[in-house]
């Protein structure tokens, strides 16, 4: 165990403008490798303009059982949902 | 009249060597494939080949251009014996460990970005053209090959020791890089390509930063294995690099996807 390397998770901004998303996961010994090898195992077909590595340890995540206490109660108010209008094309990406 | 085919020629040969030193080591690079100790580095190394199989497509392609005989990159590729390739002994060498493998990759990328450098400001515009595209990759190859001699190099005693062995094997193939020909010597007067010796210095520079971050012993000798790039006296593993490289033109001649 001792010799396997840190599990990074990896983030990628597909274009300007645009924030970056999660694409998956990767190993490597340091950050600075971590950035090179998502550079090769995602960014191979011109999919990114900007590279997140964190280490996956690092992330705090919500626990799957807290699902119901955290999500449903937005569930049933429909006046929180901006349903209601209508976005000018010109405004582009939301 | 005589002086012309002269040049020629001299253009002809400069470029096999360019496109040959992609070529095989594009091939041997990619020996790895499925084969290196994690995945990251597989994908990397399979990106690395790649690059430099396009970058073969582009000098071997003007190779066929230049000499004029109707041979494409292909051709050129697929279809020389030996005795015809130009390429470094260097690059022809067999990879060994994964670590062999990086140091020959960083001996050799140190040496081609400079080069490619030189080459950008070309007084012929199409190979200035293929330097500039070819450069961006390179730049990338040399930051990864160096990382990676620079971790295993200050590694733990074993990569260590197994980096120093790689170096001390690889390091007598350095000083070909550096002799030059009447082939250079045309491209020179030319203003084609630098005299391969003035780019030394600069090789030496950074290969001797990187080694001392990698706290390795540059080995103590000058001695050169040379041959490669005339094609005088090439190694033994070029022929076997070949027989799989080359099997199926020969065996299916003119089979296409």
């Amino acid at each position: 165990m001792k010799n396997e390397w840190p599990l990074w998770e990896v983030f990628i901004r597909g274009q300007h403008g645009m924030s970056h998303r999660h694409v998956g996961s990767l190993h490597a010994p340091d950050a600075e490798m971590a950035i090179k090898n998502a550079r090769d195992v995602y960014t191979r077909r011109n999919e990114g303009v900007s590279i997140w590595v964190v280490e996956a340890a690092h992330i705090a995540a919500s626990s799957p059982s807290d699902k119901g206490p955290l999500y449903e109660p937005s569930n049933s108010k429909v006046y929180r949902h901006p349903t209601f209008f209508d976005i000018p094309e010109d405004v582009g990406a939301m | 009249m005589a002086d012309k085919l002269n040049k020629n020629d001299a253009l002809f040969q400069f470029l096999l060597r360019l496109g040959d030193n992609t070529l095989v080591l594009g091939h041997r690079v990619s020996e790895w494939c499925g084969h290196s100790p994690v995945l990251e580095e597989d994908i990397a190394l399979a990106n690395t080949a790649l690059d430099m199989i396009g970058q073969t497509q582009f000098w071997l392609g003007l190779a066929g251009e230049v000499e004029g005989k109707g041979r494409t990159a292909d051709n050129l590729a697929f279809l020389r014996d030996v005795w015809d390739f130009r390429n470094l002994l260097l690059v022809e060498q067999p990879n060994g460990d994964f670590g062999q493998t990086m140091m020959r990759q960083f001996l050799f990328d140190a040496w081609h970005s400079i080069m490619l450098g030189r080459l950008m400001k070309s007084s012929d515009q199409r190979i200035a053209d293929i330097a500039e595209k070819a450069s961006k990759e390179v730049a990338y190859h040399l930051e990864r090959s160096a990382d990676t001699v620079v971790g295993l190099g200050d590694g733990t005693e074993e990569s260590h020791a197994k980096m120093q062995t790689a170096l001390d094997l690889l390091w007598p193939y350095i000083g070909e890089m550096f002799v030059g020909d009447e082939v250079d010597a045309e491209m020179v007067k030319a203003g084609v390509a630098p005299d391969p010796a003035s780019l030394r210095d600069e090789y030496d520079a950074l290969v001797g930063r990187v080694l001392a971050d990698a706290t390795l012993a540059i080995p103590d000798s000058k001695f050169a294995h040379k041959g490669g790039k005339t094609g005088m006296r090439h190694s033994e593993h070029l022929g076997h690099i070949l027989t799989q490289m080359q099997w199926l033109q020969r065996a299916y001649p003119g089979a296409t996807w």
